[in-house]
């Protein structure tokens, strides 16, 4: 009734071909980007920003950066740990070796860093597909765990191998307190995520998406394998990178390499299959999935009141995190973001379906 | 059919808006007590865990602290430091005056944030070295012991064994350690110490959580160090152990640190771990007045957080004396800020700073004999550096007679120049001498 496109005529191409062509869509996305920036600010505790909120848009942000490159251009990836530990460490120096250095340069160019890494250990997917190119992805893990565990230059010779930074600031402006950083984050997520969305939808994403698909047509059509395949690893690294500078700087404060552990590489692939392969809006979804329901679930006993032991409460946690899984997979294999599509939908033709 | 992910998730949504607080007095001191019970290391974090809360219940059994009970929630890490994070944050709102991190890199993260949120970070024998140094870390307070002071008095022992640290000359002595910031603190001081007294120092990382060691103990069989020095934790102690017996090492040459030195550590092994020695932080045991007292007040009241037969194990005794600290500073904040008050986090940091654990208070808190005094300054926060060894027999471990104290000719140094670069690198100010008897 209230979700439908009728009388919402377009006259022209640039309105035809806008991110959401539906008025309730952009009302909703306006209303929702006042919120988190604006209400959520004013608002929310000091816990919500930064067990909650940071890392989960940190998170989504490395998800998004992911999606690219198995979601959008079909080759799966182990290495977003590695590539996300890059753009820490590189920024890091960048950020200790350069006086003056600014927070959002250190950011950026953590990021080329990360792409040249990313582009570095992408090469083999001209020649290796699917699973055989998750294990040689392994391979980015591997080596910059040991890097940034055996090399002292990368951590300023720091004699326990952690590293820390202080004082951030952006144009001057102290990012210190939650809200800060939340503010930051949030603006640097909202600037990819409308880049990234932009990009799948221009002719490179276009290729990229051909290749995924059937990647002999798609050179039969003319699309260069390589060049889709490498700007993919390479946009996706630098997203990570990026990601990997804010869970370091932003969320963590000091880190050791065990930060961006394989287990970071499973928890971000999991996101991106959970919330759906191939859509912006997945990442977040799975990030949702991910970092806040255990979150929450370790919760419940307490608000209820149900004595449980910790230890129990932290197994029950895994048991029905996993279960969801399960079910969610079951339900809908293309993930959340499909779910919301179909469910959106079903509300165009409310209350009449055919 | 497609809706019901949405409802539950809705549903679960509301419930947390609509959550109300955990009941908390306002007349009740709130410790948070950040734990793992789960995951690789949980077999050594157990029994410390249940240490921290039966000493909380015996303390609320006798009264309280000056009458203020005691109010404490657990959060379970999995040693893991986001999830650290998350719990510090989740439990810092609720009025928390004092937090035992119980990781080394959760410990790391929480160091900056400490001094913001003006809540007291208490590392009993783990954590930073530099943060001994008070006038540059006001909120950290590594008391009894850093990883610096337990290589040193590793080292000193080695010395006398050989009859003269001078007789260290030309030996080689291997560090086996777990690859993170934990199992590297102490190299520094290996190095210094080696420089002073020259002797070879082998450095072997195991990778995390340890339990893949063939290639270093490959390398221990080819190089046949004098002494090896364990730096491990959880499943990679039992793992060296057997390594060591299956390249025939001997167990008289090895040395751990006090986290290599548990019951979960050498159970495994056995009989053949005997001869195995390890620094003991505290002591062990069930025949020190305060833990009759426990398994009288905690166990038979049927209250106790774990089995009746891990009270007095080692890691069991660690947990407990962290909250005996944690609870004493609180007693000596209220001596200067109003008995019977709760304390802030603020008025907690000035009783740690400011902690006298004399003899005759060990013998009123049931440990005399068992624990050196500890003093703690503005400058100094960690107070007493004294620790002993304790030897594996095959069955149980048997405390030595000597204790050491690190040397301080070499860890002060030391300590001040780190602690400077901490401060250069964070921009922060060392502490003007009037902020200490503030």
């Amino acid at each position: 009734m209230l979700y439908r496109e009728n009388g919402q005529f377009k006259t022209s191409y640039a309105a035809d071909q806008q991110i959401f062509p539906i008025l309730q869509d952009r009302v909703a996305i306006g209303v929702l980007l006042a919120i988190a920036f604006v209400v959520v600010p004013m608002f929310g505790s000091d816990y919500l920003f930064r067990a909650i909120l940071i890392p989960f848009l940190i998170l989504a942000l490395a998800a998004l950066g992911l999606n690219i490159l198995v979601g959008y251009c079909g080759q799966i990836s182990l290495g977003t740990g590695a590539f996300m530990a890059v753009g820490a460490y590189a920024a890091y120096n960048f950020l200790v070796r350069i006086d003056g250095m600014p927070l959002i340069a250190a950011m950026l160019l953590g990021g080329l860093c990360a792409t040249v890494i990313g582009v570095l250990f992408g090469i083999p997917s001209l020649r290796i597909k699917g699973l055989y190119l998750a294990v040689a992805t392994l391979a980015a893990q591997f080596f910059t765990d040991w890097a940034f565990l055996r090399i002292g230059w990368f951590t300023n010779n720091s004699t326990s191998g952690s590293v820390s930074v202080a004082g951030l600031n952006v144009f001057g402006l102290p990012i210190e307190s939650a809200v800060a950083k939340y503010l930051f984050c949030l603006a640097v997520v909202c600037v990819f995520a409308l880049g990234a969305k932009n990009l799948v939808r221009s002719a490179i994403g276009r290729q990229w998406m051909a290749i995924r698909d059937m990647d002999v047509a798609a050179a039969v059509i003319g699309i260069r394998p390589m060049y889709a395949k490498l700007t993919a690893f390479a946009v996706s690294s630098f997203i990570v990178g990026v990601a990997g500078v804010l869970w370091a700087f932003v969320h963590l404060g000091a880190w050791e390499p065990a930060a961006f552990s394989i287990d970071r590489s499973f928890q971000l692939l999991f996101m991106v299959i959970i919330g759906g392969l191939g859509s912006i809006m997945g990442a977040f979804f799975g990030a949702a999935f991910i970092i806040v329901l255990p979150i929450l679930l370790d919760q419940v006993p307490q608000w209820f009141g149900i004595p449980l032991s910790t230890a129990t409460t932290s197994h029950l946690v895994h048991m029905i995190f996993g279960a969801l899984i399960v079910f969610f997979l079951i339900v809908e294999p293309h993930g959340l973001a499909r779910l919301w599509s179909i469910g959106k939908q079903k509300l165009r033709l409310w209350p009449f379906p055919h | 059919m497609k809706s019901r992910p949405f409802a539950l998730a809705a549903a679960l949504a509301a419930a947390g808006l609509a959550a109300p607080a955990a009941a908390q007095q306002a007349n009740e001191q709130f410790f948070p007590l950040l734990v793992y019970r789960t995951g690789a290391y949980a077999p050594n974090g157990t029994p410390w865990a249940n240490g921290k809360q039966d000493y909380v219940k015996y303390i609320n059994a006798t009264g309280g602290i000056n009458g203020v009970k005691i109010a404490w929630e657990e959060c379970e890490t999995g040693y893991a430091t986001d999830k650290g994070v998350e719990c510090y944050e989740r439990l810092k709102g609720k009025k928390s005056s004092l937090i035992d991190p119980q990781a080394t890199g959760i410990t790391f993260a929480l160091t900056d944030k400490a001094p913001v949120d003006k809540i007291p970070l208490i590392t009993l024998g783990y954590g930073l070295a530099a943060s001994q140094d008070g006038g540059v870390f006001k909120w950290n307070f590594p008391l009894m012991g850093s990883y610096w002071t337990a290589a040193d008095a590793l080292i000193q022992h080695l010395g006398k064994k050989e009859g003269g640290l001078d007789k260290l000359k030309g030996k080689k002595i291997a560090l086996v350690y777990h690859d993170s910031p934990f199992g590297k603190e102490p190299i520094p001081l290996l190095q210094k110490r080696a420089q002073m007294h020259g002797f070879e120092l082998v450095l072997l990382p195991v990778t995390a959580p340890g339990v893949e060691q063939k290639a270093t103990w490959l390398q221990v069989r080819q190089q046949r160090p004098d002494y090896t020095l364990l730096w491990g934790w959880g499943v990679m102690n039992s793992t060296a152990l057997k390594e060591a017996v299956a390249t025939g090492y001997p167990r008289e040459k090895l040395f751990g640190v006090w986290w290599s030195g548990a019951e979960p550590d050498v159970k495994d092994v056995g009989a053949n771990a005997k001869g195995y020695s390890a620094l003991a932080l505290n002591p062990h045991g069930t025949d020190s007045a305060l833990i009759k007292d426990i398994l009288k007040k905690v166990h038979d009241a049927g209250n106790g957080a774990g089995p009746r037969d891990e009270v007095g194990s080692v890691l069991y005794m660690r947990g407990l004396l962290i909250q005996m600290f944690a609870t004493e500073a609180v007693r000596t904040a209220q001596a200067k800020f109003g008995a019977g008050k709760v304390m802030t986090g603020e008025q907690v940091r000035w009783g740690l700073e400011n902690l006298n654990i004399d003899d005759k208070r060990i013998g009123e808190l049931g440990l005399a004999g068992l624990i050196r005094p500890l003093k703690t300054t503005c400058t100094d926060h960690m107070g007493s550096t004294a620790v002993r060894l304790h030897t594996w027999d095959g069955s149980q471990w048997k405390m030595q007679a000597d204790w050491y104290e690190a040397d301080k000719a070499v860890i002060d140094p030391m300590v001040k120049e780190a602690a400077d670069r901490y401060a250069t690198e964070k921009q922060i100010k060392r502490r003007d001498p009037s902020d200490c008897n503030a």
